[in-house]
């Protein structure tokens, strides 16, 4: 619906234009799907690996850290995936995550190192779970395709106000086969001078209410993949706990991340200029969920929310599916927080091509890519080693 | 004339109809066998890393012979009956996760396998394992309610009975031992 409403906003934009430019309507809408057409071949073009590069995310393998590459083979087997997503790292202390791809089959998921650290086995698997389903919903196709509608907007919206300066500073242009005459003309100025300023603001609103509704609908799915909305729920209290920015994130990327990058505590209410529904809200509405399935967030949602629901229709099921048992943090083989600390630390600097030396001091020796020496001394015991 | 493009156009409508569900129920078919497929692959990796495991274990846990015959009992029969019916093999696979599930309580008593970097990855493994033998289990469920909802739904059920598209059966788990929670004794 609000993608429609926002395509809508392009064709009139574009019919005003046209109407006023070019006494041509049509004129008008060809221009508007032109521009959009440019648009959407440069954005299919570009690809996920800036986004990817941009972050400084490393990408692992099966080998480098199990229990991720696992989190995301379960979440790929739960929810029906048909290739295996990239993995990526990004080694960064503050928490977040997210997911890229136009494609199901061509996605990747990226972790920042501090979130790897901090949650355990049920909170990453939720979080995995929410990004798995952006992919899975093809949520970063619709917002790709929304922001392509959005820049379309703005920009006939720029061009035309600029012409619309010059032309009444060069005198009028208008001859008098506009038929309709003066009044016509001067009601299309002004329907196209209000559109010119207004269609901005509102395409740049509805985008943003389009990302708030992906993001409580991948909440929805995450819940269902895992069974077990508190998983989610307590890695989101985690994530609200903290408030580190995450360096390389920018509002282009802002919305594909599973927390806003660029949050401000306090919000309470559902800030229109926010790409993220509050954290509380999505916290409240996972632990009301009486069963885990889409039926039963969307009941929660509609007694947070009063009014409409936020699933689609067609996903809404008649039968609603129980959470699983509770699973206890700390069990057999779980690591706790050092553990898991050490473990991201020891992965990060493998990436980074580090070898590590175990002097039998204790002391663990890092030895950077570009060392040249064949020996190295523990700075700890004086005990030489060779490379 | 205009009355023969109506009828024309109602058939086509009625045709482009027919395909899509036609295929919709392909491939949401596909997807219950491809699923049951997975889970097939779950179970036969768990068949895999198990006798690593008890092998492992076997050098620290010196006292808990019995625990670790179970399992390895249990895997065994579990891979004879792979290719039985379904129900047998839910029964043996049942067998096998409580197995498992009591000798993973016993482990927290010896703390040098806890500390085994090499025992630590198997068990992780193991315990990867068995959560996407549930999702696979999972999935396969979800996949089966989508194809019966659309085989037994109107309008799509008309098409799946003209086409012999039948409803599936769902992976029930009903076997008291795998309900069971193992019991763990403090004496």
């Amino acid at each position: 619906m609000l993608t429609i409403s926002m395509g809508a906003l392009l064709i009139l934009i574009g019919y005003f234009l046209g109407l006023y430019f070019f006494d041509s309507a049509t004129a008008g809408l060809v221009i508007a799907l032109l521009v959009w057409a440019i648009l959407s071949l440069i954005g299919y073009f570009q690809g996920d690996s800036i986004l990817l590069s941009m972050s400084r995310a490393k990408k692992i393998r099966r080998d480098d850290h199990p229990r991720l590459y696992n989190v995301v083979e379960e979440m790929k087997i739960a929810s029906g995936l048909e290739k295996m997503p990239e993995i990526y790292i990004i080694d960064d202390p503050s928490l977040n995550a997210f997911a890229t791809g136009r494609d199901p089959n061509r996605a990747s998921v990226a972790i920042t190192s501090g979130l790897l650290q901090k949650l355990n086995r049920d909170e990453l698997q939720g979080v995995i779970a929410h990004e798995i389903s952006h992919i899975k919903n093809r949520d970063v196709l619709l917002m790709a395709m929304c922001s392509i509608l959005l820049g379309t907007i703005v920009i006939l919206a720029w061009y035309g106000s600029r012409f619309l300066i010059f032309g009444s500073v060069t005198g009028s242009r208008r001859s008098s086969s506009s038929g309709g005459g003066g009044g016509a003309q001067i009601i299309i100025l002004v329907v196209a001078l209000v559109f010119m300023i207004l269609a901005p603001i509102m395409a740049q609103f509805i985008y943003f209410a389009i990302s708030r509704k992906r993001e409580y609908l991948a909440d929805a799915s995450a819940a269902l993949y895992t069974r077990y909305p508190e998983g989610l729920a307590s890695a989101l209290e985690k994530l609200g706990a903290s408030t580190g920015q995450l360096k390389s994130a920018n509002k282009a990327t802002a919305p594909m991340y599973i927390v806003n990058p660029f949050r401000k505590k306090g919000l309470k209410a559902s800030d229109l200029s926010s790409t993220h529904p509050p954290l509380s809200e999505r916290i409240r509405i996972l632990r009301a969920m009486a069963g885990a399935s889409f039926n039963d967030y969307d009941q929660v949602y509609r007694q947070v929310h009063g009014g409409k629901g936020v699933i689609p229709a067609a996903s809404l099921a008649a039968e609603t599916v129980p959470i699983a048992t509770t699973k206890l943090e700390g069990e057999a083989g779980e690591p706790n927080e050092i553990q898991r600390v050490r473990e991201t630390s020891d992965v990060m600097w493998r990436l980074s091509k580090y070898h590590t030396i175990t002097c039998d001091c204790g002391a663990k020796l890092r030895v950077p890519p570009n060392f040249k020496e064949p020996q190295i001394k523990c700075p700890h015991c004086g005990r030489t080693h060779q490379i | 004339m205009l009355a023969v493009y109506i009828v024309i156009g109602i058939i086509v409508v009625l045709l482009i109809i027919f395909l899509a569900t036609y295929n919709s129920l392909v491939r949401l078919r596909n997807q219950v066998k491809n699923a049951w497929a997975q889970i097939d692959v779950q179970l036969k990796r768990r068949y895999d890393l198990i006798p690593n495991l008890v092998e492992t274990a076997k050098g620290y846990m010196k006292h808990e012979r019995e625990t670790l015959e179970a399992v390895t009992n249990a895997r065994n029969l579990a891979q004879q009956v792979a290719s039985a019916g379904a129900g047998e093999r839910a029964k043996a696979e049942g067998e096998l996760s409580s197995a498992l599930s009591r000798l993973l309580a016993v482990v927290e008593n010896y703390p040098d396998l806890k500390a085994n970097q090499n025992f630590l990855a198997l068990q992780e493994e193991l315990t990867s394992t068995e959560n996407k033998i549930s999702f696979s289990r999972q999935f396969y469920n979800d996949s089966v309610l989508k194809y019966n909802n659309q085989t037994q739904m109107f309008p799509s059920n008309i098409i799946a009975n003209m086409t012999g598209f039948k409803a599936s059966e769902f992976f029930e788990v009903t076997l008291a031992a795998e309900r069971e929670a193992p019991k763990v004794s403090f004496t």
